[in-house]
C-alpha cells in the first residue's frame, strides 16, 4: 500500500474519527476490527508467510490477555504498556513451546499441535483458578487503562490506544516482512528444503516465526480484554475464534498485510450489514440462531468463493481494483494485466 | 492427403503450459496403421508433451493445446478426453512406469481393464494373453507392482495399457533408468506386438539408436518443433542426426582425422608443423584451402 | 481391578464410534488425497436429517432411506461443486475448502432443522450387562458390532471389487488412473457418496448416545488424533488408533484426571497424537508419507 494512502488513514483515524464517531462505533467496530486485524496479521506471519499452519490464534491471545492482567495485577506500578509487552511476549513463549514439534512435521500436520494448544491453554485457563485471581465468578474486569496519567477507559479513548498499538505493530511487521527476515519466511513456506540447501537456518526461522506470531496474537488478545470486552475471560477465545482469525487471512489473503485488515473488516461488517438487511426484508431481525446459521453459510460460502475464483483473496481484488483507477488516471498506460500484478 | 487413413495426425500443433510456457510450437506428424513411428529429441524438446496432447493428458498438468488440429482415426479431438480415447483404442503409457504400487501385477492388469466394461470373463481371457506374452508378470501376478524391478514394471505398464485393447499405444521413455539389455527385451516386444497384431505405436525416446532400429519412421523434435523427419533409416545415416546425437559433426570428425594426418607426416619429414593445427575458424574448420588428396570434402 | 476393566471397556467401546468418523476421513484421503474436515458436519447433518424426520411421524425405515438417498446426493454434489474446480490446486486449499464445507453445511442444517437439541431413539436398549462381573453397556456393544460389520463390508469392498482396484488405483497415482480411462471424477463422487454413508451410521450412533446436536460435528476434532496415530491410509490403522484413543483418553481421566483436576479429555487425545507425530510419523500402520518434515 502506498505509503501517502497510509499516512493519510492514519492521520483520518486519530485526527478526525475520535471526534466524529459515537460510542457503537467505537466499542462494536472499530475496535473489534483492529483487534482482529492484528491478530489475522499475527496469524498471517506464521501462516500467510512462513507456511506453517494454525488454529492455535486464540489460545496464543488468551494466554496474552491473561499474563498481561496477571502481570498488571501483581507487579504493582507496571506501566500499562509494559504489561502489554510481557503478555506478548508470554504468548510468544507459549507459541515457541507449540511450535517445537514444526520441526519435525509439516505442513498439515502441524495442525495437531496448534489444536492441542489451543485445548490445552483453554482447559488450563479455566482450570488452574490462580490464572483469574481465585475470582469465584470466572469473570475479571480488566485493569483501568491509564497511560502516562491519562484516563483511557472511555471508547473513544479505548479506541485510540487500540489504534496506536496497532498502528505501531502494523509497521514493525510490514518492516519486518520485507526484510531478510521475512523473506526466509517465505523460503521455509515455499520449498523448505531448498531453503535448507541455500543456508537458511530452518529450526530458528520456523520458531522465530512462532515467536512473533504468537507475540502479535497475544497483543490482540490483550487488546482484545483490555479494550474491547473489558473483561478478561477464555470464553470467547475458543477453537471459534481461532477458525475466525483463519477465515479473515483466507478471505482477506493469505500473505498479505492489508488483507488482514480487509478480512476483519469483512468478518466485522457482515454481520451487522446482515442484521440490517435482515430487518429491511424481513422487518424485524432474524431470530439470534438463524442469523448465526445463515452466517455461517455465507462464510462457508465466501471461502469456497475465494478458494475457487480468487486464491489470494480480498487484497488482490483491492490492488486489481486500485490498479485500474491508476491506470484510468494516467492515460497513456494500457491497464495492466491480473499477472503483473505485484 | 493421408489424414483420413492415418491413426493420428497432428497439425501445426501449439501446446502452452500454465497460460504462460510454450512446449510445442508448431508440431506436425502423423502415424500410419501399423507404423511404429518414433519421436526422438533431447530433454525438454516437447517429446513427452506430444504424447500428453496426443492422449488428452494435458488437463492434468495445466496445459492446453492453443492452435493446430488432432485427429484421432479421422475425428477431431475437440469432443474428445483421456478417458473417451482410451476407450477409443488410443492408450498412453506414461513416463517412469507409474504403475499401481500397492496393488499386485494382477490388479494392476485389471485396472487397465476398468475403463472397457468388459465382462468378467473377457478380463480373464485378456489376463492370459497378456500372461502368455509376458511371463515374468505372470510369475509375480501375487507381488505388490512397487517390489517390481525397473524392466518388469515397464513391461506391466506396457501389459496394463494392452488390456484396454487399443489401436495405438504411445509409449514415453520406455528404456529410460532400464539396463541396456532389458531395454532390448522391451523393444523386441513392442516390436512383435507391431508385427503380430499390427498394433501402432508412437514412441518417445532419447535413446535414438534403440528407436531408430525399430522404428518405421521417425521425427526428430528440437524447442518444440520439428527438426527432421523422415524413414528411420534416413534418419539414422543422416549427419545431422548423428550431429545431434553424437555432438560432433560427421565432417568435422573428417577433418579432425585429416589434420592428425598432415601433421604427422611433416614431424616426419622434419619441418615445423604449420599451424593449421591451432588455426581454425569458431566452427572448428580450417581455414579454406584446396582440399589435400584422401581429405573428406567439405567443412 | 473391575473397576479398571469397566473404564477401559467402556473407553474401547467409546474408541470405536472415534474409529467410524475417522474412517470416512480415511476413505476421502485415500482416494483424492483430501483431508475432508466437513466430515463431522455430515455426521450432524445425517442425525438431524434422519431424526427431524422421525420427529415428524416419518415411519423410521423411510426416514433412514431418504437421509440415506439425501446423504448420496450430498456426496456427488460435493464432488462436483467443491472438488472439480480445486482440482489441481494444493492440499492447503483443498482442506480449507472442507472447512468453508463444513460451514456450510452445519449452517444450513440448523437453518433446515433446527438447532434444538433432539434424542434419538434406535430402539436398541442400553442395559448394563455382565461379564464376569463387569458391567458392559449392551448399546455399546450393538454400536461396537455395526461398526465391525461396517468396517469389514468397506474392506471386502475395496479389496476384492472392481471399484475397489479403481478406487485404489486413483488413490496411488490419479494420472496414471487417467490415462487408462478411469473416471476420476465418477470415482470420487462414489467415494464421497461413502463416506456420506459412513457418517450417517456414525450419525445415527453417536446422536443415540449423546443426543443430536451441534457438538456432534465436533466429534471430527477427535478423529484427528485418531487418523494422525493410526496413520491416514489405513482402515485397520484407524481401528487400532481408535480404540487406543478411546481407552487412554478415558483411563488419563480416571487416574490422572484427579491430579490435573480433570476435564483431561479435552486435550490429551491430542498431546498423545503430538507424541506419536514426534516419534512415529507415518502412524501406526500408514505408509503414505504426506508432508511429514
Amino acid at each position: 500500500m502506498s505509503r501517502w494512502v497510509v499516512l493519510v488513514l492514519l492521520a483520518f483515524g486519530f485526527g478526525v474519527v475520535p471526534f466524529v464517531a459515537d460510542d457503537y462505533l467505537f466499542s462494536a467496530i472499530l475496535i473489534p476490527f483492529l483487534t482482529l486485524s492484528l491478530a489475522g496479521l499475527g496469524l498471517n506471519i506464521l501462516t500467510g508467510y512462513a507456511g506453517q499452519l494454525s488454529l492455535g490464534s486464540a489460545a496464543f491471545m488468551a494466554a496474552g490477555a491473561f499474563a498481561a492482567y496477571n502481570f498488571q495485577l501483581r507487579v504493582p506500578g507496571l506501566p500499562l504498556l509494559a504489561s502489554f509487552i510481557l503478555g506478548g511476549l508470554t504468548a510468544s513463549l507459549i507459541g515457541v513451546v507449540f511450535g517445537l514439534p514444526s520441526l519435525r512435521i509439516k505442513g498439515f500436520y502441524l495442525i495437531v499441535s496448534t489444536l492441542a494448544a489451543q485445548f490445552f491453554v483453554g482447559w488450563a485457563l479455566t482450570k488452574f483458578s490462580w490464572f483469574s485471581n481465585d475470582n469465584p465468578s470466572g469473570v475479571i474486569s480488566a485493569p483501568p487503562l491509564t497511560i502516562l496519567g491519562q484516563d483511557l477507559s472511555a471508547p473513544s479513548g479505548r479506541y485510540v490506544l487500540t489504534l496506536g498499538v496497532v498502528a505501531v505493530l502494523t509497521l514493525l511487521a510490514s518492516n519486518l516482512l520485507s526484510s531478510q527476515t521475512g523473506r526466509q519466511f517465505m523460503a521455509v513456506r515455499d520449498m523448505d528444503t531448498a531453503a535448507r540447501v541455500t543456508g537458511i537456518p530452518i529450526l530458528r526461522t520456523k520458531l522465530l516465526a512462532f515467536a512473533i506470531s504468537s507475540f502479535y496474537c497475544g497483543v490482540a488478545g490483550v487488546l482484545w480484554a483490555f479494550c474491547y470486552l473489558g473483561t478478561v475471560e477464555p470464553h470467547g477465545l475458543d477453537l471459534a475464534r481461532s477458525f475466525q482469525v483463519l477465515f479473515i487471512i483466507i478471505i482477506g489473503g493469505l500473505s498479505s498485510v492489508v488483507g488482514s485488515f480487509l478480512g476483519a473488516a469483512f468478518i466485522v461488517l457482515l454481520p451487522v450489514l446482515l442484521d440490517h438487511a435482515a430487518q429491511g426484508l424481513f422487518s424485524g431481525s432474524l431470530d439470534p440462531g438463524n442469523l448465526e446459521n445463515a452466517q455461517k453459510v455465507l462464510f462457508g460460502s465466501l471461502i469456497l468463493f475465494f478458494l475457487i475464483k480468487e486464491p489470494e483473496g480480498l487484497a488482490r481484488l483491492a490492488s486489481v481494483v486500485g490498479q485500474r483507477l491508476v491506470s484510468l488516471r494516467s492515460l497513456r498506460r494500457r491497464p495492466s494485466p491480473r499477472e503483473s500484478a505485484a | 492427403m493421408t489424414a483420413d487413413l492415418s491413426m493420428l495426425t497432428l497439425e501445426n500443433a501449439h501446446v502452452v503450459y500454465s497460460g504462460i510456457i510454450s512446449a510445442l510450437r508448431g508440431v506436425s506428424l502423423s502415424v500410419l496403421p501399423g507404423q511404429v513411428v518414433a519421436l526422438l529429441g533431447s530433454n525438454g524438446a516437447g517429446k513427452s508433451t506430444t504424447l500428453k496432447a496426443a492422449s488428452g493428458l494435458l488437463a492434468a498438468e495445466r496445459g492446453a493445446l492453443v492452435e493446430g488440429r488432432i485427429s484421432f482415426r479421422g475425428q477431431d479431438y475437440a469432443a474428445l478426453d483421456a478417458r473417451r480415447l482410451a476407450q477409443g483404442g488410443l492408450v498412453q503409457v506414461l513416463e517412469g512406469r507409474r504403475c499401481f504400487p500397492h496393488l499386485t501385477v494382477e490388479e494392476n492388469l485389471i485396472s487397465g481393464s476398468l475403463a472397457r466394461r468388459a465382462p468378467k470373463a473377457t478380463v480373464r481371457a485378456d489376463l492370459e494373453r497378456i500372461y502368455v506374452r509376458f511371463a515374468r508378470l505372470r510369475e509375480r501376478r501375487g507381488s505388490q507392482a512397487g517390489y517390481l524391478s525397473g524392466g518388469e514394471q515397464q513391461m506391466l505398464a506396457i501389459g496394463r495399457a494392452l488390456m484396454l485393447r487399443p489401436t495405438l499405444l504411445l509409449l514415453d521413455e520406455p528404456s529410460i533408468g532400464l539396463a541396456p539389455q532389458v531395454v532390448q527385451e522391451i523393444f523386441e516386444i513392442v516390436a512383435q506386438l507391431n508385427r503380430d497384431e499390427g498394433l501402432s505405436i508412437l514412441l518417445a525416446e532419447q535413446n535414438a539408436r534403440v528407436a531408430l532400429r525399430y522404428a518405421h519412421h521417425a521425427y526428430v523434435l528440437e524447442n518444440g518443433r520439428v527438426a527432421a523427419s523422415g524413414s528411420a533409416v534416413e534418419l539414422a545415416a543422416r549427419e545431422d542426426v548423428q550431429n545431434f546425437y553424437l555432438g560432433q559433426t560427421a565432417a568435422a570428425q573428417g577433418q579432425l582425422r585429416a589434420r592428425k594426418e598432415r601433421a604427422r607426416r611433416l614431424r616426419a619429414h622434419g619441418t615445423a608443423a604449420p599451424s593449421s593445427l591451432s588455426v581454425s575458424d569458431a566452427h572448428g574448420r580450417a581455414p579454406a584451402r584446396l582440399p589435400e588428396p584422401g581429405e573428406a570434402r567439405g567443412h | 481391578m473391575q473397576f479398571f476393566l469397566e473404564v477401559l471397556i467402556g473407553g474401547l467401546l467409546a474408541g470405536i464410534m472415534y474409529s467410524m468418523v475417522a474412517i470416512g476421513f480415511v476413505l476421502i484421503f485415500k482416494a483424492s488425497g483430501v483431508f475432508n474436515f466437513a466430515q463431522g458436519s455430515l455426521v450432524l447433518f445425517a442425525a438431524l436429517t434422519y431424526v427431524s424426520l422421525v420427529e415428524r411421524e416419518v415411519p423410521a425405515w423411510l426416514a433412514l432411506l431418504v437421509t440415506l438417498l439425501a446423504m448420496l446426493a450430498l456426496g456427488v454434489l460435493i464432488e462436483r461443486v467443491v472438488l472439480r474446480p480445486l482440482v489441481n490446486r494444493p492440499p492447503m486449499t483443498l482442506f480449507m475448502a472442507t472447512l468453508g464445507l463444513s460451514f456450510i453445511v452445519e449452517g444450513v442444517s440448523q437453518i433446515l432443522w433446527g438447532a434444538q437439541v433432539h434424542g434419538l431413539e434406535l430402539g436398541i436398549s442400553d442395559q448394563p450387562l455382565e461379564f464376569a462381573q463387569v458391567f458392559v453397556s449392551s448399546f455399546d456393544l450393538f454400536a461396537a458390532a455395526t461398526a465391525a460389520a461396517l468396517v469389514a463390508g468397506l474392506s471386502v469392498l475395496v479389496t476384492r471389487t472392481r471399484l475397489g482396484i479403481a478406487l485404489r488405483a486413483v488413490a496411488d497415482d490419479p494420472v496414471a488412473a487417467m490415462s487408462l480411462g478411469i473416471s476420476l471424477p465418477r470415482v470420487w463422487s462414489i467415494v464421497w457418496a461413502i463416506s456420506g454413508v459412513v457418517a450417517l451410521v456414525a450419525g445415527l450412533l453417536w446422536g443415540a448416545r449423546v443426543g443430536v446436536q451441534f457438538s456432534l460435528s465436533l466429534v471430527v476434532l477427535k478423529a484427528l488424533p485418531v487418523l494422525i496415530i493410526g496413520g491416514f491410509t489405513s482402515v485397520a490403522g484407524t481401528i487400532v488408533a481408535g480404540l487406543l484413543v478411546g481407552a487412554s483418553e478415558k483411563l488419563a481421566e480416571v487416574y490422572l484426571g484427579p491430579v490435573l483436576q480433570g476435564g483431561i479429555e479435552g486435550w490429551f487425545p491430542y498431546v498423545l497424537a503430538l507424541a506419536f507425530l514426534l516419534v512415529r510419523p507415518t502412524g501406526l500402520f500408514g505408509d503414505a508419507v504426506v508432508e511429514r518434515a
